[in-house]
Parts: structure tokens; C-alpha cells; sequence
């Protein structure tokens, strides 16, 4: 097997860049929902030591010393721009496999009598003109390798400008590249399992590569045992194209400012169960059991602090956002409590299962609205989410999550498009 | 009775809409016209030489992936048909040749302008009366975002 695994560089950044030129070259960060933290940095930024995932009230300091300039996360932006790349990239093999947002693996069976290297300096190109984002490309025998080759190109420890062809390398060559590159930086191993191996000696990938498969089996995981045999050229993974249906489908958020009363949390619990339930509907899956779940805020250990959950099965599976949200609210007014300042709900639509063969029960009174569902989907889809609700959703949403500093929407309103002089 | 339902006209949309027969007053670009059944009766004798609506997607869009949709404010390009408000296609997998109307990013901001190659460089000329040109030397950068395909222009 080979295949290239191709990644967008700082993917939010690049999209935001792409439409304001003016960040080219400067120090961006890009925030989580109610901007909270950083979930994309520029390499200006990486630079400065702001790591992944720090808040933004502890950089504020480093902020105004560098001028690092902060946006609140667009994804109506990122996602259109990700759907171009991807069919771009489609443009180069017929097996794509989409990982994430700014990700996916390119089967290169069959394209071996081309110069990789060149093929992968293509992409690049075209990526970048057409799209206008940086990415970089790394080419091996398993997942994992490209994986790692793809990191190499992005730290230049190997290949250049941008493209890391492990294929191309001797075995001596990917032994003293893979003994400069850590542990942590395979694909699948977490900071846990960094820990634990390197207590026993093993702190680089050579070493991991040549340590036995078997007793690490025993004393980790299969999974580790299979990573160790990808670093070695052995495909455990297969290219997955069709993207498997979702086990459960979660719909979760962070409040704008706390919330006290039963009302809005009623209003932001009925807006999560009708994104998760659109996406169940979406896969063709009906769901048997619904979980909601309320909190305070953790970090805040001065306050009252009160978290809890609870699942309410269904007599029937459905995928009707009316009965989900009555069970959701149902399961919401037992756990909720008067006098705790509430930071965050959410809900999991559970058991799910194909529709259209569902367990019949002999005292199903269930209306079936199915064709309501069918034209709300439609309606939404072409006038945007929320167009048609239910009435639990209510129309305030004083609590909704703060996007302050958030970009227009270059590519998908027709009052935001970009201006040109 | 939905027979020749024009697709983007005005009904109630409660029934229709939960009739759950194909959508008539949701604009669907690109169906075939009569492709709803038709009722008993004479068959329609149009029914085998249906073709696809015309689409101005189709005509205006060729690189759908690199196609980007921006608006004009100011008066600099009216020399070039292009005028305050237009809606301009513009496609970045094209490669901009000698006197293509371009998007260029000067000084940090979008600007429409026609690419002149010199010798001495490349001029951004405007308008065509030559106040508001811009000439990029050799040795300062420029980029071209994307090359301008169409103006759309409100009457």
C-alpha cells in the first residue's frame, strides 16, 4: 500500500487569511466556541510558546505585547472551505478517505510510476492556488508512516517544502530520521502512553518501531501492537472511504453567561436535540435512548457546584425531534435544581439504529411525523438552520455562545461577501 | 394537476409542501420541466425530448471548487464595464494572462484591476485614464488572488 496523507498548515488561520490578506504575516490565534480557548494557532504565534488549547484570558498579557490578533472560530468559513480542498485533493486519486476538517488520506496504489515527490509538489500547488491554503503532504507505506512523514514535512526534519516521501528513504536513512522524532508524536499515542513508554526507555520512534510487538501487547493494548507493526510498513489500517455511520451523536455547548433558571436551559436543551437529531436523520439512524446532562462550572471551585446527567430510554426508537425533545425535557426537569449558576448542557441521542425497521410495541401511540421531519430538514437546509423549530427552542437564546471577534461569512452570505476597490 | 408547476412560484405552502409529492414551489435549478407525472390523460408529446433547464451556475462557474463571489465598491474599474455594487466571479484556478482583469491584494486589500505586463514591471491599470494605475516594480511582490470571469450587474 501506499498512500499520502495531506493536511491543511493552521487550517482556521489559513482560512481567515485567505479573505483578509492584512493577517498574512502576523501573530493569529483563532478561539474556541465562547472564545475561550486557542484552537488554531499562525507560526508566528507557535513561536511566541502559546500552546493548543490555552485560554485566552492567560495570553491576554502576551497578546498586547505582540500584537497577537484573536478570532472567534467561523465554521460555516472553515467548513466550506475544507469541502473545497477536499474535492481538490479528489482531483488526484480516486480513494480519498476524509479524516477531519483539515485532513485526509489519498490512496497511491496504482500511481507508482509517477514521481511522488512531483505528485505531491502538485497538490500542493493546486491546493494553494485554487483554494488558497498551505498544506503539506506525506507519503508512506502505512497510516501511521504518513502520518509521521507528514509531520516530518512540516518540521522540515525531512522532504522538502512541504512533501516527505518515506518510500523513497533506505531503511539506515528512516532509522536515524525516525530516532530524532519522539514518541509523542506517533499517530495514536497520547500523552498517557508517552508517559508509560518512556518510563521503560522508549522515548523515540526508532525504538518503538524496533521494540517487541508481543509483550507490549500483553502489557498495552492490541492497538499498540498495531501501530508498532505500521511503523514498521505493516498495514493495519485500511483506507476508510465510506464514512461509517456514528454510534451516537452528541450535541453539547458551553452557555454564553451562566444560566440560573429552567426556561433557558429548557430552550438550549431543545436546540441541541434538534442538531443532533438532524444529523440522526441525516445518517438514516433513529436513536432509543436520549442522555441530557447539566453543569456548573468546574474551575469556579468557590461556587455551589452541582453536575449530573440522566438517560431516558424510549419505548420506541425515533428520529422525531418533537418526541426526542419531549423525553429530553423530561429528563431535564428531574435533574435540574433551583441556585446553582449553570455554565453547560448537553444532550446524546444513544442505541441508534437503522430506520425503517423498527421494533413495533403493542402500545405504541407514537404519531408518526415523518413527513413533518422530511420538510423541516428541507426548509432548513435551504434557508438556514433554525428556519423552522420547535416552539421548545424558543426565539431569545440570551445564552448562546459569545463569537465576538468572529469573521464574516466570505462564502456563504450574500451580505458578507468579500469587497474589492 | 401539477402538470406545468413552474418551480419558484407563488403557492400556499402548507399543502404542498405536506403533500409529500414532489416539491412544486421549491426552486429546484436544473430539473427537467414536465418531469412531475403527468396525469391520465393524453400523454404529453413533449415527454421524450425534455432537456435540462439552462443553469447560470453552468455558464458563469467552470472551477467550482476555486470560484469565489466578491462585491465591488467604488468607481475605479467603470472604464471596464465594472461599476459600484457588482457582483464579481471570480476564478482562482485560472492563470492570469496580460491583461486580465485580476483581484490583486495591494497594501493588505482586495482590488480589482486589469493586469498590464511593461517592461519595466506590471502596471494595474484602472479605468483606462490613468489616475488610479498602480505599478508594481520587479523587485516588490504581488499577488494575484484570482482572475475576475464575469460582472454581474444589476439593472
Amino acid at each position: 500500500m501506499t498512500l499520502a496523507l495531506v493536511d491543511g498548515n493552521n487550517f482556521y488561520v489559513s482560512c481567515e487569511r485567505v479573505f483578509n490578506p492584512k493577517l498574512e504575516g502576523k501573530p493569529v490565534v483563532v478561539l474556541s466556541n465562547n472564545d475561550g480557548c486557542a484552537v488554531a494557532r499562525s507560526a508566528e504565534v507557535k513561536a511566541l510558546g502559546v500552546k493548543m488549547g490555552e485560554p485566552w484570558f492567560k495570553m491576554r498579557d502576551l497578546a498586547k505585547k505582540h500584537g497577537i490578533l484573536a478570532l472567534s472560530s467561523n465554521y460555516a468559513l472553515y467548513a466550506d472551505m475544507s469541502n473545497r480542498m477536499m474535492t481538490v485533493l479528489r482531483q488526484f486519486s480516486p480513494d480519498q478517505e476524509v479524516y477531519s476538517i483539515d485532513e485526509c488520506f489519498l490512496g497511491l496504489d496504482g500511481f507508482q510510476h509517477l514521481d511522488l515527490i512531483e505528485y505531491g509538489h502538485a497538490m500542493r500547488q493546486r491546493v494553494r492556488q485554487w483554494v488558497g491554503i498551505p498544506v503539506c503532504v506525506g507519503i508512506a507505506e502505512t497510516k501511521t508512516l504518513a502520518k509521521l512523514a507528514n509531520h516530518c514535512a512540516k518540521k522540515n526534519h525531512a522532504g522538502k517544502e512541504g512533501v516527505c516521501d518515506l518510500t523513497r528513504m533506505t531503511d539506515t536513512e528512516r532509522s536515524a530520521l525516525f530516532s530524532n522524532i519522539g514518541i509523542r508524536e506517533i499517530w495514536g499515542v497520547g500523552p498517557r502512553l508517552t508517559e508509560q513508554l518512556v518510563g521503560r526507555g522508549i522515548t523515540n520512534v526508532e525504538a518503538l518501531r524496533n521494540s517487541d510487538a508481543k509483550t507490549l501487547r500483553r502489557e498495552f493494548s492490541v492497538v499498540l501492537e498495531r501501530t508498532i507493526a505500521e511503523l514498521n510498513g505493516i498495514p493495519c489500517m485500511d483506507l476508510e472511504e465510506v464514512v461509517p455511520n456514528k454510534q451516537q451523536i452528541m450535541s453539547s455547548r458551553s452557555f454564553g453567561q451562566y444560566v440560573y433558571d429552567l426556561a433557558p436551559l429548557q430552550e438550549a436543551v431543545a436546540c441541541y436535540i434538534a442538531i443532533a437529531a438532524e444529523k440522526l436523520r441525516s445518517q438514516g439512524s433513529v436513536a432509543g435512548m436520549v442522555q441530557v446532562y447539566v453543569r456548573t462550572n468546574p474551575h469556579k471551585a468557590d461556587a455551589p457546584q452541582y453536575q449530573r446527567g440522566l438517560t431516558v430510554p424510549l419505548t420506541e426508537a425515533s428520529d422525531d425531534t418533537l418526541l426526542l425533545t419531549r423525553a429530553a425535557l423530561w429528563g431535564l426537569k428531574k435533574l435540574y435544581r433551583p441556585g446553582y449558576a449553570y455554565q453547560k448542557a448537553g444532550v446524546a441521542l444513544l442505541n441508534l439504529s437503522a430506520a425503517g425497521a423498527p421494533q413495533m410495541d403493542l402500545f405504541s401511540t407514537a404519531k408518526d411525523n415523518s413527513r413533518v421531519m422530511a420538510v423541516m430538514d428541507r426548509i432548513n437546509g435551504m434557508w438556514g438552520r433554525g428556519t423552522l423549530h420547535s416552539a421548545a427552542e424558543g426565539v431569545r437564546h440570551d445564552w448562546h455562545m459569545k463569537r465576538e471577534k468572529v469573521s464574516p461569512g466570505y462564502t456563504t452570505r450574500w451580505d458578507q461577501l468579500p469587497l474589492v476597490t | 394537476m401539477n402538470g406545468h408547476q413552474v418551480p419558484g412560484c407563488a403557492t400556499l405552502p402548507g399543502e404542498r409542501l405536506f403533500a409529500g409529492l414532489p416539491q412544486p414551489c421549491i426552486p429546484q435549478p436544473g430539473i427537467p420541466m414536465l418531469a412531475t407525472p403527468v396525469p391520465a390523460g393524453f400523454p404529453s408529446p413533449a415527454a421524450d425530448f425534455v432537456e435540462d433547464r439552462l443553469s447560470l451556475d453552468e455558464h458563469l462557474i467552470e472551477h467550482k471548487e476555486a470560484t469565489f463571489f466578491v462585491r465591488v465598491t467604488g468607481n475605479s474599474m467603470t472604464g471596464f464595464g465594472i461599476h459600484d455594487g457588482d457582483l464579481l466571479v471570480v476564478d482562482r484556478a485560472l492563470h492570469p494572462a496580460d491583461r486580465s482583469v485580476v483581484i490583486a491584494v495591494v497594501d493588505g486589500e482586495f482590488t480589482v484591476k486589469q493586469l498590464c505586463r511593461i517592461p519595466t514591471g506590471v502596471l494595474l491599470r484602472a479605468n483606462g485614464n490613468g489616475h488610479s494605475d498602480i505599478f508594481v516594480g520587479p523587485d516588490q511582490e504581488l499577488t494575484v488572488w484570482g482572475v475576475v470571469r464575469w460582472s454581474i450587474h444589476s439593472i
